[in-house]
């Protein structure tokens, strides 16, 4: 909502020295943000001037300019500018006449751009000043002529200062109104807030009207346009209409200027100027807060009745376009036609063209939720919606189409006639019983009866003592006071919120973080310290990138898609966190930062296939029934947590006396080992397949039997596709199937302290057998008394068959109880030699 | 040298004053081993004279003996005294032979780092964990009744078309991406039994455009506590608290009326310090308020008997003005080296 201060100061005592900063200061207090200050960016010296004569002058470029003596000072007296009192101006505008009175740019001024104006030479003269446009002053688009004060009905003396005529000199607040506070989207209602705020004295513009204007809310007034009501399907049991004023107002002349003072504030109230009869209307809108719309009366075909679409109707609105109307949209009708979409935009058919004489005005109430279904349906969020939806003073119908009709007599010399109508069958505001006590209670400070009731009568409630408490029935503008809370917050505000104190409550004894939040916390940070970077992306990707990534096998994964992605290319919510690693991976190389270990946690969207998943539509404000709730929760796809890592470039550098070492597979695999500590899970590991990775060099990773995740190098051409080099290592992991094994604690293993025995076992076996399994069986075969075995080499080749490769394992012997000879550990390590032999054909590599 | 005949003190002084003269000759542990043999060994000369006692008379075996013990005694004393000066000076000038240029070091570890806004995440719950608050948490693909409806934002209100949302396929499944963590208030009262105090940091979403100061994917932490007797003083306090626990001692808070359908009263919370970039003064936090009784309702909490509190703070933001970050796409593009000026500490 913007503010001008001119506006405002008409219903608020205001300081004359107030400036923009200190309204919205005080305006924040009572609960309205700034956002923003316009006007003030434009300064004089800017005058009158009167055109004494001119010479067309022809130009190379083909232009007619006009070398111009302006007088800008009565005779014998000095020029704003400190200059003669007639200035030589160039300009190329040809819509003015000798004797024509202009607004004059002297040397000095600036305007809006900001655009300094100087004394320059210019096609052969010194040009001394600028004869300005509406445009150039920021008065809205109009033609590309200079301005002709005739044509705004204006005549003032020469040298008059053109800013305080235009009112250009003025500033406006933008202040930002929270949707619950309709009746601050007008002056009237930033005014009322201004008072609460400062004390300031407060004149009511809706009072006013009514005093100066004779205005009442009698029921009807004679005439051939009757106003019912027939809403044959209200929603949610809402009459649409519960309020309709109308005045006639004859023999306008809809082409008369718009007073510049309007025009002024309009456009610091971000309206542009259009026609007089438009100015008029949208200036009693922010002046009141009542949308309201004029008639060609004589476009109307006769009782005006406001009702429901029918199926497939249309209406052509005032944006010329053709709009098929749906059965929940509220219309004016006029003898039977559709002259206007309730609340949101009129009908082109009846506008108020150049040749309108006769005018009708409406001023109606809608029901809110009418009138954002409406605005919603058709995409036209208006002035008025915007101010029907968050709810407008049914009151100030009446006050607001009299208000029209008066400044369409006064500015366009029509002639009010006694002629309207006017119902209200707006519900009286509910009271609300205020109990002693309860105020204080909810905000934590003592307010005393006196200032509650001071407060809430201020802000316009009616306050009766009740027992001990009090009844409150709220004001007409207020929709949104509706019970003891809204009650107990319009206290806080009015007495001040920098008045509550600062208690801190004490919680029952907490549990803690869960395993799974501290489990996260720990492998997130144990992947960190082992040189890995976290990164965060955003989960929207194609839906062929989430069928690659999303499953080991399946050509298809279901995936959640959005309605109203911000690139539809990229609207389907991701299945795997390597998608993201991968584009951040080609980002940090185009930056010059190729050596990558990235990881990422995040929730990744499983839905299962064959599953429909939603919610029905379940009111709030009581608690569904145990089925009902249970139906929301089983609506919810499925989003696991996921860890995931991707490896590409150097894992170790070119250094001083090392070479440089490539991350691979192996680096996955590693950092995978790494979560396992962090998280004190086994994972173990066995050779896998999944379409995305190398065929070849793919990990499936386990915690018990149950597959959690993959490691090992990215499909080349997926790396090559990212434009990324060849060899990408990554690894995913369900980290929820992690962190859901974790929080069990160790069962600790006895430290044994005998000394130990060390042998190597070199076993020659088929090389398509991992060589996990080849040292579980030795370990398994070799029995307690092995206490480590480890994988040292791998050989193939020469003094090797064919089709075979020999596994060298560094074992470590020992006994509980006693030191172990030679003997004891060869025959245990001959044990597991055997069970090799017997279950993978393993025999000692000679 | 002849081999000694008789046990003399000539002799015996002879014998000593060769080993000493010997030893202190001795530059290294080489020629130290030599001395060994040619002084302390057997074939030495006090050995050798050593060997003589056999033949002394008995009555000046007492004389010779000190005689020839005290000499040996002075000879190892002195070539013990020069073993152990070599071994020293030989260790040291390994040592120094060894000295490398700890600057041009090699490393088999390269820095990682967490990203900020996790940290931050974290730094802020355990804050609360602290005063005894639990960490809940909900999923960010929701349903319109937890992220809407439940939390009193009517079908028809604006504040429900003001949230900005992404909505799922089909729309009418009345599923969205959530557009603040407020959902798992509704989660966490549904789930848990009152006295309830829990914090909820997490992931959210909003059809804004990516540019310095937006993203449509950012981080919230809210906070809600359910009991009887709260107040919005209680609601001050707390956030008083983080704010110092957050940013330090000298922050201050302050409150401004606000609207949010969830609340009521409801409230702005701006945050004061004197160390913010930028210099000490007021930025906007988050908002909170007292929880409305419709959504005390939503979950079957009466709220003529329990009273409750809520506030979210926006993550992105306060990295923003805790640490100086000055443009939003740094935090999303994942680039390592902004990570990695973290490292493990926001």
């Amino acid at each position: 909502m913007r503010v001008p201060l001119s506006w405002l100061g008409e219903y608020v005592d205001l300081a004359s020295d107030i400036t923009p900063e200190q309204v919205q200061a005080d305006l924040v207090k009572v609960g309205f943000e700034e956002e923003d200050i316009h006007g003030g960016d434009i300064s004089g010296p800017i005058v009158v001037g009167e055109v004494l004569e001119f010479t067309p002058e022809e130009q190379n470029n083909g232009k007619t300019i006009r070398w111009c003596q302006v007088r800008v000072a009565p005779d014998g007296q000095v020029a704003a500018d400190g200059g003669d009192a007639i200035h030589g101006i160039v300009c190329g505008a040809g819509n003015f006449f000798v004797g024509d009175k202009v607004v004059v740019t002297l040397p000095g001024a600036v305007l809006p751009g900001p655009f300094p104006i100087a004394a320059r030479k210019t096609y052969g003269h010194v040009s001394d000043g600028m004869m300005a446009s509406a445009k150039e002053l920021g008065l809205g688009e109009g033609h590309d002529g200079i301005i002709r004060l005739a044509e705004m009905g204006l005549d003032p003396e020469v040298g008059t200062d053109a800013l305080e005529l235009l009112g250009l000199s003025e500033s406006a607040i933008e202040i930002n109104v929270t949707p619950d506070r309709g009746y601050a989207f007008s002056i009237r209602g930033v005014a009322r807030e201004y008072a609460h705020s400062t004390g300031a004295a407060y004149r009511d513009p809706a009072t006013e009207v009514v005093a100066a204007h004779g205005v009442t809310d009698e029921k009807s007034f004679g005439n051939e346009f009757p106003v019912s009501v027939d809403d044959q399907a209200p929603i949610r049991g809402r009459v649409g209409c519960t309020v309709f004023a109308t005045r006639i107002v004859r023999g306008i002349d809809a082409t008369a200027p718009t007073p510049s003072w309007m025009v002024s504030r309009l456009k610091l109230a971000g309206i542009r100027s259009i026609s007089l009869p438009v100015d008029i209307s949208n200036y009693v809108m922010i002046e009141l807060g009542q949308p309201n719309h004029a008639y060609d009366l004589d476009k109307l075909a006769g009782d005006i009745v406001v009702r429901r679409a029918h199926k497939g109707e249309k209406l052509v609105t005032l944006d010329d376009a053709e709009r098929t109307l749906d059965v929940e949209d509220l219309l004016i009708t006029s003898g039977g036609s559709a002259v206007g979409l309730a609340g949101v935009m009129g009908g082109a058919h009846s506008e108020i063209t150049d040749v309108t004489s006769n005018v009708l005005i409406e001023a109606a109430n809608f029901d809110p939720v009418s009138i954002a279904r409406s605005a919603r349906r058709h995409k036209l969020p208006s002035e008025a919606s915007k101010r029907f939806e968050r709810g407008v003073d049914p009151e100030v119908a009446a006050v607001a189409a009299g208000r029209v009709a008066q400044l369409l007599v006064e500015l366009a010399g029509g002639q009010l006639v006694d002629e309207g109508s006017y119902f209200n069958h707006f519900a009286a505001p509910a009271s609300i019983e205020l109990p002693a006590g309860f105020v204080s209670g909810l905000i934590g400070l003592d307010y005393t009866d006196a200032q509650i009731e001071s407060s809430l009568t201020e802000i316009g409630c009616a306050v009766v003592p009740a027992g001990t408490g009090f009844t409150v029935t709220p004001p007409t503008w207020r929709p949104d006071l509706t019970d003891k809370w809204t009650l107990a917050e319009e206290v806080a505000r009015i007495v001040g919120y920098h008045l509550i104190p600062a208690e801190l409550p004490v919680a029952p004894p907490g549990r803690g973080y869960t395993v799974a939040q501290d489990v996260r916390r720990r492998v997130s940070n144990t992947l960190a310290a082992t040189g890995h970077t976290e990164v965060l992306s955003y989960p929207f990707f194609d839906e062929e990138t989430n069928n690659l990534f999303g499953s080991p096998t399946e050509a298809r994964v279901p995936q959640v898609r959005l309605a109203n992605a911000l690139d539809a290319t990229q609207g389907w919510m991701r299945t795997s966190l390597i998608p993201g690693l991968i584009g951040t991976a080609a980002r940090n190389r185009s930056r010059g930062l190729s050596d990558l270990a990235l990881f990422e946690t995040g929730l990744v969207f499983l839905p299962a296939a064959g599953v429909s998943y939603g919610q029905d539509v379940v009111a709030g404000g009581v608690r569904p029934t145990p089925e009902v709730e249970a139906k929301l929760y089983a609506g919810i796809p499925p989003q696991p947590r996921y860890i995931s890592g991707l490896f590409v470039g150097d894992a170790q550098s070119k250094q001083p006396g090392q070479k440089a070492l490539a991350y691979n597979w192996q680096d996955a695999l590693v950092a995978v080992q790494q979560i396992a500590l962090g998280a004190g899970v086994a994972i173990s590991v066995r050779q896998g397949m999944h379409k995305a990775f190398h065929p070849g060099r793919t990990a499936e990773l386990l915690v018990g039997d149950v597959v959690i995740g993959y490691a090992g190098e990215l499909l080349p051409s997926v790396a090559e596709d990212a434009h990324l080099p060849r060899t990408v290592a990554a690894f995913e992991l369900n980290l929820d199937a992690i962190t859901d094994a974790a929080g069990v604690p160790h069962t600790a293993v006895d430290i044994r302290t005998m000394p130990a025995a060390t042998q190597d076992l070199s076993l020659v076996v088929a090389d398509n057998i991992p060589a996990s399994d080849v040292l579980a069986a030795v370990v398994e075969g070799a029995g307690e008394l092995l206490e480590e075995g480890i994988l040292v080499d791998v050989y193939q080749g020469a003094g090797i068959p064919e089709g075979q490769r020999s596994l060298t394992f560094a074992l470590r012997f020992r006994a509980d109880d006693r030191t172990l000879t030679a003997a004891e550990a060869t025959a245990s390590k001959e044990a597991g030699v055997a069970l090799a032999a017997s279950r993978f054909g393993a025999t000692i590599r000679e | 040298m002849s081999a000694p005949t008789e046990i003399t003190e000539s002799a015996v002084t002879a014998a000593v004053n060769d080993a000493l003269a010997a030893i202190a000759a001795a530059v290294d542990s080489a020629a130290l081993k030599a001395v060994r043999t040619a002084h302390l060994g057997e074939s030495s000369s006090l050995a050798q004279l050593n060997a003589l006692m056999k033949d002394v008379p008995g009555d000046q075996k007492a004389a010779a003996g000190k005689l020839v013990g005290q000499a040996r005694a002075e000879v190892n004393q002195a070539f013990t005294a020069r073993e152990e000066a070599i071994v020293r000076e030989e260790q040291t000038a390994q040592l120094a032979a060894e000295k490398v240029d700890v600057t041009a070091a090699a490393s088999r570890w390269s820095a990682g780092g967490r990203h900020p806004l996790m940290l931050l995440q974290e730094s802020i719950c355990d804050a609360f964990v602290g005063m005894g608050w639990e960490i809940a948490e909900g999923p960010e693909l929701e349903g319109e009744w937890f992220n809407f409806d439940a939390l009193n934002f009517d079908a028809d209100h604006p504040a429900r078309a003001m949230q900005d949302t992404f909505f799922v396929e089909p729309v009418d499944s009345h599923l969205v991406l959530r557009t603040h963590t407020s959902p798992v208030q509704v989660r966490s009262m549904l789930e848990r039994e009152v006295p309830i105090y829990v914090l909820a940091p997490g992931r959210v979403y909003r059809t804004d455009e990516l540019d310095a100061t937006h993203t449509p994917v950012f981080t919230q932490v809210e906070g809600l506590a359910i009991d009887k007797g709260l107040t919005m003083a209680h609601l001050r306090g707390t956030l008083e608290h983080a704010a110092r626990i957050m940013f330090g001692d000298g922050a201050k808070i302050r409150l401004r009326p606000n609207y949010f359908p969830f609340t009521e009263p409801s409230a702005e919370l701006d945050v004061w310090h004197p160390t913010f970039a930028g210099g000490a003064r007021w930025i906007e936090w988050g908002g909170c308020g007292m929880v409305n009784p419709n959504v005390l309702r939503s979950a079957g909490i009466d709220p003529e008997v329990y009273s409750g509190f809520a506030f979210g703070v926006g993550v992105e933001r306060t990295l923003m003005f805790r640490n100086d970050v000055s443009d939003m796409h740094d935090m999303v593009e994942g680039d390592v080296r902004f990570s990695q000026q973290f490292g493990m500490v926001v």
